[in-house]
């Protein structure tokens, strides 16, 4: 088990969520159903790199890189 | 059953349809209320909620308000604000007496949120399970009765795509006790505050509710509330986004519980059409492609099979007005009838097929979920120019109307971002002056097909389309330097699952776009042109007559005479004079005064132009049968003898369509949103120094 954070996935890895760097972005998340223990799996990115779609809890949700730094996820 | 014949005292009890975005409310609404439905006052002002009517079994009839997608009672952003003010606020006028969640059944752990966070505020709650069909798609089972039992509330299974369950659901509906169900969530498992005492304290519905009163208490109406929450919690300490942080954890756990027993599912891949779809639709260089080409193909299409209905309009308005003209006795009210209501509504009724075409075309994208794509694409760029992808959305709509789109902007939760896309989102050519555009491009430009299949007309067109676009991102990229701001911008936002876009659905749509056009907008038109008909036909003292005498004992020919005198008593008219007063503020812009009088009355709204024009330029014309294009492609300099609406004046005249913020309705908005005069003041002086500077320069180089 490593720590890694979101933005730092490759496209089609997966992690569990552990925790959030950010409070605000941390509710936003949740009450989207990205809560700690969802699988997140990185789906792709925007043509110009930024944001990124990750599939979580059985739907598509974009966010961006800056956004994905605060989600603290862990690897096996 | 009558379009607006339901009356206020037969409304059984009011109730709020709330949900996540994408989970096909508005389609139940639709459903639900049919055509019953109350629209915005547009132009004027603007309303925040749809209201519509239902019928239930029993034959009362309930008001249904369609409140905005939100994710939870805690709003993070205004389009949010409006539906936490309007559930948890019991003395907001639009508090309801029930309310349908709509849950996404192919995501009911995210819809327990929001529905379980009703059910504890005491919010008497049906849950419909819309979307049935995406989710057997992918294999997930609810079991309807132990989720109905768990939550204590009615459960009901919809399709609003089939409209199957409709009924069951009235007839939840009409059984409803109207009552609040036992609280799932004890407060004291969020934390250890005496909610129970705030909720005394505070006359609560529920210890939950006082807890949301305390999370929410910025959109309360008692002001008393501050006050009462400090002095409840007087030495306590109350962080509230460690509370909002601990409900949720505490919350999502009860859902787990519930969805564990009541529901069961084989697979949770996203659907397997949407991934290939995206594969193709947000490509590196297919994406941006496609979209391109989509707008491309909009555009082309309204030009092209707009023509034919459009002519159909403008002979069936010359036939009747023709009969009508026969049928009146000569005088007065024969000629404000024909010459002044008939000639400025044909003028506007012409455009429908061109506006129902274009708000079909937004509903497609939006409805299809590929407007979110477009929004994902863009982000990157859009947040170089000070906007944000979600941005995308109100400028596309502004293409449409501006005064949706601005309230549109409402998703954004970051302040600058929605600022700057409010302020430049008029810049977006909008369908008001689409019939501007047209009627100036059919007059200089040939309706030849490029390579055999391309209309120039509708090229020229897009590029205005495009020159609107360019101005709203360069505009928007001076103001990310002219606004400081401080707060963290977001781009946290649903990728939906595909969806073929409904006809019925866009139906709605048109007729809804429509209805308000014709008739709110078609108001003002006819008020204009009875105003204008009767400044063209008379003037100070005896000018008139005087100037009939002068011809009286000419040896002119009789038509060559009624022209010579028709075009002197316009010039000497009320009308004549108002123009003739700004003539040399527009004159180095190619402007004469006849279009100095349309420029003074699209001040109302810009589609009012064309009625203008038509107005102008029947009055003292015998031959109605000519289209308004026609007599203006005739219309000579009398000094030059050259056509007054040459290449130059026309596109000198797009040009200052394209820029001016020549709309009340927008500037109402834009006031209401911003909150003030000043940003809608500041956004009038810019858009018309662009408006003048680039007309300016167009029709100084190409004269």
């Amino acid at each position: 088990m490593s720590e890694i954070l979101l933005c730092d996935l490759k496209v089609g890895e997966h992690g569990t969520i552990h925790h959030f760097n950010d409070e605000n972005i941390a509710l936003k998340l949740m009450e989207m159903g990205c809560l700690p223990g969802e699988v997140i799996t990185l789906e792709r990115f925007a043509p110009m790199g930024d944001p990124m779609a990750i599939a979580v809890a059985g739907y598509s949700l974009s966010l961006r890189k800056s956004e994905a730094a605060f989600v603290v996820l862990q690897k096996s | 059953m009558g379009l607006f014949s339901t009356q206020e005292q037969d409304i059984g009890f009011r109730i709020a349809m709330a949900g996540n975005p994408n989970s096909g409310k508005s389609t139940l609404f639709n459903l639900l209320t049919g055509l019953r439905q109350k629209t915005g006052n547009f132009p004027g002002v603007t309303v925040d909620l749809h209201v519509g009517y239902c019928k239930l079994p029993n034959g009362k009839k309930v008001e249904i308000i369609d409140l905005p997608g939100t994710y939870s009672l805690f709003p993070k952003s205004i389009d949010e604000q409006v539906t936490a003010a309007a559930l948890c606020n019991e003395q907001h006028p639009n508090y309801p007496q029930l309310t349908l969640v709509v849950a996404d059944s192919s995501n009911l752990k995210r819809s327990l949120y929001l529905c379980t966070q009703l059910i504890d505020i005491g919010m008497p709650v049906i849950l419909v399970l819309n979307m049935i069909d995406v989710a057997l798609r992918k294999t997930i089972e609810i079991d309807v009765p132990k989720l109905s039992n768990m939550l204590g509330v009615p459960v009901v299974k919809v399709n609003s795509k089939e409209g199957t369950g409709i009924d069951d659901l009235k007839n939840q509906i009409e059984k409803s006790s109207l009552k609040s169900s036992a609280p799932l969530l004890p407060t004291n498992e969020i934390s250890n505050h005496n909610w129970q005492g705030l909720q005394a304290a505070l006359e609560g519905k529920s210890a939950f509710n006082a807890f949301v009163q305390c999370i929410n208490h910025n959109l309360f109406f008692k002001t008393t509330i501050d006050s009462q929450i400090k002095d409840f919690f007087k030495n306590e300490v109350v962080n509230l986004i460690q509370l909002q942080t601990s409900e949720s954890l505490c919350r999502f756990k009860l859902i787990g519980k519930i969805t564990d027993t009541c529901l069961s599912y084989k697979n949770r891949d996203i659907n397997p059409i949407t991934q290939k779809l995206d594969n193709i639709f947000t490509h590196k260089v297919w994406g941006f492609a496609i979209f391109l080409l989509v707008l491309f193909s909009i555009f082309q299409f309204i030009f092209t099979f707009s023509a034919l209905p459009m002519e159909w309009i403008e002979n069936s308005f010359a036939w009747f007005s023709d009969i009508i003209g026969n049928a009146l006795p000569k005088g007065i009210l024969n000629d404000i009838i024909t010459k002044g209501i008939l000639a400025g509504l044909s003028g506007v009724v012409v455009f429908i097929p061109q506006i129902a075409f274009l708000f079909a075309f937004i509903a497609i994208l939006e409805d299809s979920g590929y407007m979110a794509r477009v929004s994902f694409i863009m982000d990157k760029m859009m947040r170089k120019f000070g906007l944000n992808g979600k941005s995308i959305i109100p400028l596309i709509s502004g293409a449409a109307c501006a005064v949706p789109a601005i309230m549109g902007a409402r998703t954004i939760s970051n302040t600058k971002e929605r600022l700057i896309t409010i302020l430049v989102t008029p810049l977006m050519s909008c369908s008001a002056r689409l019939p501007v555009y047209t009627l100036l491009i059919a007059l200089v430009v040939p309706s030849k097909n490029l390579w055999g299949i391309i209309n120039i007309q509708g090229l020229i067109l897009m590029a205005l389309y495009l020159i609107g676009f360019l101005a709203a991102i360069g505009a928007a990229f001076v103001l990310k330097f002219l606004i400081k701001s401080k707060e963290q911008s977001y781009f946290i936002m649903e990728l939906p699952i595909y969806r073929l876009p409904q006809a019925k659905q866009v139906g709605m749509v048109i007729y809804d776009k429509v209805k308000v056009f014709l008739f709110e907008a078609g108001k003002i038109i006819i008020a204009i042109s009875i105003i204008l008909w009767l400044m063209a036909s008379f003037a100070p003292g005896n000018r008139m007559k005087d100037i009939e005498q002068k011809y009286a004992s000419s040896s002119l020919a009789e038509v060559e005479k009624n022209n010579r005198i028709a075009a002197e008593q316009l010039e000497a008219s009320y009308a004549g004079i108002a123009g003739k007063t700004i003539e040399p503020l527009i004159a180095p812009l190619g402007f004469d005064w006849k279009i100095g009088i349309s420029l003074v009355t699209s001040f109302a709204a810009r589609e009012v132009f064309v009625g203008t024009m038509a107005t102008i330029y029947s009055v003292g014309d015998d031959a109605d049968e000519r289209s308004i294009r026609v007599k203006m492609k005739e219309e000579i300099n009398p000094i030059t003898l050259q056509p007054v609406y040459s290449t130059a004046v026309a596109f000198s005249l797009m040009l200052f369509y394209a820029f001016a913020m020549q709309c009340m309705s927008t500037i109402a908005v834009v006031y209401r949103e911003t909150k003030g005069y000043k940003w809608p003041i500041i956004q009038f002086v810019f858009m018309a120094a662009l408006a003048y500077l680039s007309s300016f320069t167009v029709y100084q180089l190409l004269k």
